[in-house]
């Protein structure tokens, strides 16, 4: 058992460690963070001044398209499966993760799919333009002849999360610790379990929805089409069935990370640990009967409006429960601000702030207005960027030193921290005010009333952009160049079983099961 | 142990993984199509009526407007002859569609009806439609194209006007692929 | 007027918080002064739209509040309870009745905001008798309104010029937000909008009226306005439609009821007008001409300002076949679309003379050297003798 890692690249293309899984997961994840990046900033360049200057409408389109879908299924999700994969069996006691081979597999097809992804935008039509919500007719009849890439690419990347969580699910329920119970796992494995249920359950229906566009386009079925008695609006009602519990997908593993953050700067433990435990479970199954909140112009009967209304604003209470528990989780304690505790804070003001703009989009009539504006890219910027993108970036310092044996320098983390804090507010902040205003999104030009806060927001974007090469600079000077380490307790107020292992963390860890009283 | 409950729950897992494929699939349009005519979501109405409605409700006067459009690049001239009528609930109308296809070759349509407001849909009873069938026009043919109906008395208070909409599809090609596959 | 009162007393108290800059400006004219003053949902010009800026300003200020008290403690802890300053943590978790506590206030908040929320959804909802109906048809990418009963139907299009969009020319002041035809409404009357859509899903939205509607192909959806104020008020397409989504907005303009009559009045004559027209012989340079600002309005969004199209999407009239082949066939396109394309059937869209300036625009601009004519009195015959 005290073999280490095979060398040279065998090691990573025949991977069954979970750390090893994990890295890559993390390092692809950033790859396409930083690609992602790229079609934003073309985004913000582009809308920095009225007028087309840099791209076409057409090619503008591709971008706000491409941009969402490598952002949401290449840079968040696979993010946060890397982090699960290096923590979950280090926090459960486990060996590795319960099915190690199939793990090699759901990371090693995920670059293909993107491959097949990225490859459209090279070919003749482009890449998708249809929004990564890629609503049908825009996105059958009428899409360029690449969308067929687009959905093989779509039905990898589903493949590849489905195994994911298969194997989260199957390792936290048979590899914990003995004296592991259920309601002794940190929370990060906790909302991961919950988001790998939602997984399973939810990405099937996105394979269904791509797979009946593929039907329609190439085999003369009519599910979206209204002249063979198909819905184009059925199509919104089962994209946001997947696509309501995906947010939450994304989010939850993020409250996890701050859950385990807080306590430790704040040197207390989490104040309601196990009605955090409820909440995230209940936020969890709302996610399945509020879909339709995406689709209150499409011109539902009162009654749906009413019903989805009220279930959404329902949301805000479990949420609730979630922000005043990390506050009072910080009340009374010894507070100190490392650069993980920094983004912590910053995910609950921002995190929160987004969420008071979910509630006033709940408001059905009211979002008459907002839907569809900037508004709504302000709202989800905020809950997707500092919420899930602060989390993580906030978990990649907190346990880079476990991982990795060295110290990260504190100076440039809080450089990259308060740059990309004050660029996010710049950047997104004004999209709030575009909206209202009304502009609305996926927008290649505007006009000139508009001029202003797009100026505004674009430097805000540059600046929160400039501070992602910080970070990669920062994670590679650590790697490279950092003070080493070996205190198996990086952090003072740490609890948990990962902090009782040496640093950095052994190839192999827990062979033998630790006792969990 | 522990290989054996891993195997089971990923089992379990995977069945759920493709049930939920085949929910999405299979049974989520048929389900939504229940669903619409249940409650009129998407104002779609039924097929051809061919049950009875209570008596003629002469005190309750109802405005049906009707609009024409064409999908895509659909040449044909398509239009109600009149634009509006007033009925009373339970009473039977009739009204007709001018279609002319002035292109020169022979082409196939199908209208596609839809109502709105929403909860009137159910309530719109058509007893005899072109819509119930293809229209089939040869080059430079013109047609008026009937459509009988009866507005259920039981038709919401709420609900003085009613619009229903045609929107015509060239479905040529998607018939000629069909007649091509059968022969 | 309870929610007017809280909203003083907000302002009074709040002077700091940026939302209180949020004057009640933004009056849809206004707004065009500086792109600084654009801070907040203009509070519009009909019932529904005043509903949904109260209903906003309510959700607002309850979440100013709720702010400060969370923001508030979380603050103070930050500056009180740090352990630079020495400050023990306590240890205190878990706690049923500070979870009950705040489970159940937000639970009441929400409750009260269902009340008005609910109230203005079923204002929206209202299908009473309308005094006019309006059908509005999404193309990629422009507007099409008809005036039911009144046999008025027009396209409405974005005017701005493809140089100023490209930055070759100056930018005028409803850059991107001026058509070629407003939609003009009575106001006081209660207008009825039917919208559908004729290729992919766009959405109507106006601000100031407080409507925002899908426009699906093939499914027809209804909604409503009552403007109280005569004024021009601009809005946009709001669903991802394709590359012309930010180029197809929308112009209202609300008149007196005297005004409206006057102009549906002069709309029918001019429709008239038009039809004599076809009957005339234009010159080659009056063709040319006409045909170039018709060409720039209806067909430079997909087949391009200079005729080249975008390869892969939309093909080139420069050098086509079609351009430079026989007018029949350069007839039957424009009149009749091609079936399973993005080639519409501009037979009903546009006037004969257009369609014939357009033709001939097509077959002699950017070095096409046909030299043939197409006059409206050949596309009439064409489009009756076929």
């Amino acid at each position: 058992m005290a073999h280490g890692p095979a060398k040279g690249i065998g090691r990573w293309l025949f991977a069954t460690n979970h750390k090893d899984i994990g890295t890559m997961y993390l390092w692809f994840s950033f790859a396409m963070f930083l690609l992602g990046g790229t079609f934003a900033m073309i985004i913000r360049a582009e809308l920095f001044a009225p007028g087309m200057q840099l791209v076409k409408p057409e090619f503008f389109n591709q971008m706000t398209t491409m941009h969402g879908l490598v952002m949401v299924f290449g840079a968040i999700m696979p993010s946060f499966v890397g982090l699960a994969n290096w923590m979950i069996p280090l926090q459960i006691g486990a060996p590795d993760m319960a099915l190690p081979r199939m793990n090699n597999l759901s990371f090693w097809i995920l670059p293909f799919g993107f491959a097949l992804l990225a490859s459209t935008l090279f070919m003749e039509g482009g890449a998708p333009n249809f929004g990564w919500t890629f609503y049908a007719p825009l996105s059958t009849t009428y899409a360029p002849d690449t969308v067929n890439f687009f959905i093989f690419g779509v039905h990898i990347i589903g493949a590849s999360s489905i195994m994911g969580s298969i194997n989260i699910i199957a390792t936290v329920l048979n590899l914990r610790a003995p004296g592991m119970t259920m309601m002794k796992l940190p929370l990060f494995v906790w909302t991961w379990l919950i988001t790998a249920f939602l997984l399973v359950a939810v990405m099937p229906v996105l394979a269904g929805v791509v797979t009946m566009m593929l039907m329609d386009i190439n085999f003369g079925t009519s599910f979206f089409d209204a002249a063979g008695g198909g819905d184009p609006v059925l199509f919104q009602h089962i994209f946001w069935f997947f696509g309501h519990p995906e947010v939450y997908i994304i989010i939850l593993p993020a409250f996890g990370v701050v859950s385990a953050i807080i306590p430790t700067f704040s040197r207390k433990p989490l104040f309601g640990y196990s009605s955090m435990v409820y909440a995230t479970s209940a936020i969890a199954f709302l996610s399945f009967i509020v879909w339709a909140h995406h689709m209150f112009t499409t011109g539902m009967p009162i009654a749906g409006e009413l019903y989805f209304m009220y279930a959404t604003m329902l949301i805000a209470v479990p949420t609730g429960v979630k922000v005043f528990n990390w506050i009072t989780t910080m009340f009374r304690g010894s507070l100190s601000f490392e650069t993980p505790m920094l983004f912590a804070i910053a995910f609950v003001i921002l995190f929160t702030f987004g969420g008071f703009t979910g509630l006033m989009l709940a408001v059905a009539p009211a979002d008459i207005q907002y839907h569809d504006s900037y508004f709504v890219v302000g709202h989800f910027h905020y809950v997707m960027v500092a919420g899930a993108v602060f989390s993580m970036t906030a978990g990649i310092y907190y346990w880079l030193p476990k991982w990795c044996g060295k110290m990260y320098d504190e100076t440039m983390g809080k450089l990259q921290f308060w740059i990309a804090f004050i660029g996010f507010n710049i950047a997104f902040i004004p999209q709030h005010f575009l909206g209202l205003a009304g502009m609305p999104r996926r927008y290649a030009d505007y006009a000139l009333q508009f001029s202003d806060w797009n100026m505004v927001s674009s430097i805000g974007a540059f600046m929160y952009g400039a501070a992602q090469l910080l970070f990669l600079y920062n994670v590679i000077r650590t790697i490279v160049a950092g003070e080493p380490t070996s205190e198996e307790k990086t952090w003072e107020g740490a609890e948990g079983l990962e902090w009782t292992l040496p640093t950095p963390a052994p190839f192999h860890t827990f062979s033998t099961p630790p006792e969990v009283k | 142990m522990p290989i054996n409950a891993t195997q089971k729950i990923t089992l379990k897992l995977v069945v759920v993984a493709i049930g939920m494929f085949v929910f999405a699939v299979f049974l989520m349009p048929p389900l939504y199509d229940v669903f619409c005519e249940l409650t009129g979501i998407g104002g779609k109405t039924k097929g051809q009526f061919e049950g009875t409605t209570a008596a003629v409700d002469v005190e309750r006067e109802i405005k049906i407007q009707f609009v024409a459009t064409n999908n895509g690049a659909m040449p044909w001239e398509f239009s109600p002859l009149q634009y509006q009528v007033r009925v009373h609930p339970g009473e039977k109308t009739a009204v007709e569609f001018y279609a002319k296809n002035p292109t020169s070759r022979d082409m196939v349509a199908q209208a596609i009806p839809n109502i709105t407001p929403n909860n009137a849909a159910e309530f719109f009873h058509k007893t005899e439609c072109f819509c119930f069938d293809k229209q089939v026009l040869k080059a430079g043919e013109e047609a008026n194209m009937g459509l009988v109906f009866i507005v259920d008395p039981e038709l919401p208070a709420s609900v003085t006007t009613i619009t229903l909409s045609y929107t015509l599809f060239d479905v040529t090609e998607a018939t000629e692929a069909a007649v091509a596959t059968t022969n | 007027m309870v929610s007017r009162l809280k909203q003083l007393v907000a302002y009074a108290l709040s002077p700091l918080l940026l939302l209180s800059f949020v004057g009640q400006n933004a009056h849809a004219e206004d707004a065009h002064a500086s792109g600084w003053s654009l801070l907040n949902m203009p509070q519009g010009v009909t019932s529904v739209s005043n509903d949904i800026y109260d209903l906003h300003m309510t959700v607002v200020w309850i979440c100013v509040w709720i702010s400060v008290v969370v923001y508030g403690v979380m603050f103070y802890s930050m500056f009180a309870h740090r352990k630079s300053k020495g400050y023990k943590a306590a240890n205190f978790h878990e706690s049923t009745t500070v979870e009950l506590l705040w489970t159940i206030v937000p639970v009441l908040i929400l409750i009260w905001v269902a009340f008005p929320s609910t109230k203005s959804l079923i204002e929206l909802y209202d299908t009473t008798e309308a005094d006019i109906d309006i059908k509005i048809t999404g193309y990629q990418w422009k507007w099409q309104y008809e005036y039911l009963g009144e046999g008025v139907e027009f396209m409405s299009e974005l005017t701005t010029s493809e140089p100023a969009i490209y930055n070759l020319e100056p930018k005028t002041e409803f850059y991107l937000s001026e058509v070629n035809e407003p939609l003009v409404l009575p106001v006081g009357k209660k207008v009825r909008f039917l919208l559908t859509a004729k290729d992919v899903i766009h959405s109507w939205w106006v601000p100031d009226l407080g409507v925002k509607r899908d426009a699906v192909p093939g499914f027809i959806n209804e909604t409503w306005a009552k403007i109280d104020e005569p004024g021009v008020y601009r809005g946009f397409c709001a669903e991802l439609c394709g590359k012309g989504h930010a180029f197809m907005p929308i112009v209202v303009n609300a008149v007196s009821e005297d005004e409206y009559k006057t102009w549906l009045a002069e709309k029918k004559e001019a429709a008239a007008v038009l039809r004599e027209m076809a009957k005339q012989t234009f010159t080659l340079e009056q063709l040319m001409a006409k045909g170039e600002v018709a060409y720039n309005r209806s067909c430079a969004g997909c087949h391009s300002g200079n005729g080249e199209g975008i390869p892969g999407a939309f093909p080139a009239l420069k050098g086509s076949a079609i351009a430079l082949g026989p007018v029949a066939k350069h007839l039957d396109v424009m009149v009749n679309g091609v079936s399973g394309t993005a080639m519409q059937a501009f037979g009903g869209q546009l006037s004969e003379v257009d369609l014939a300036a357009i033709i001939t625009y097509e077959r002699n601009a950017w070095g096409n050297n046909v030299g043939d004519m197409v006059q409206p009195i050949d596309v009439l015959k064409f489009k009756q003798g076929q």
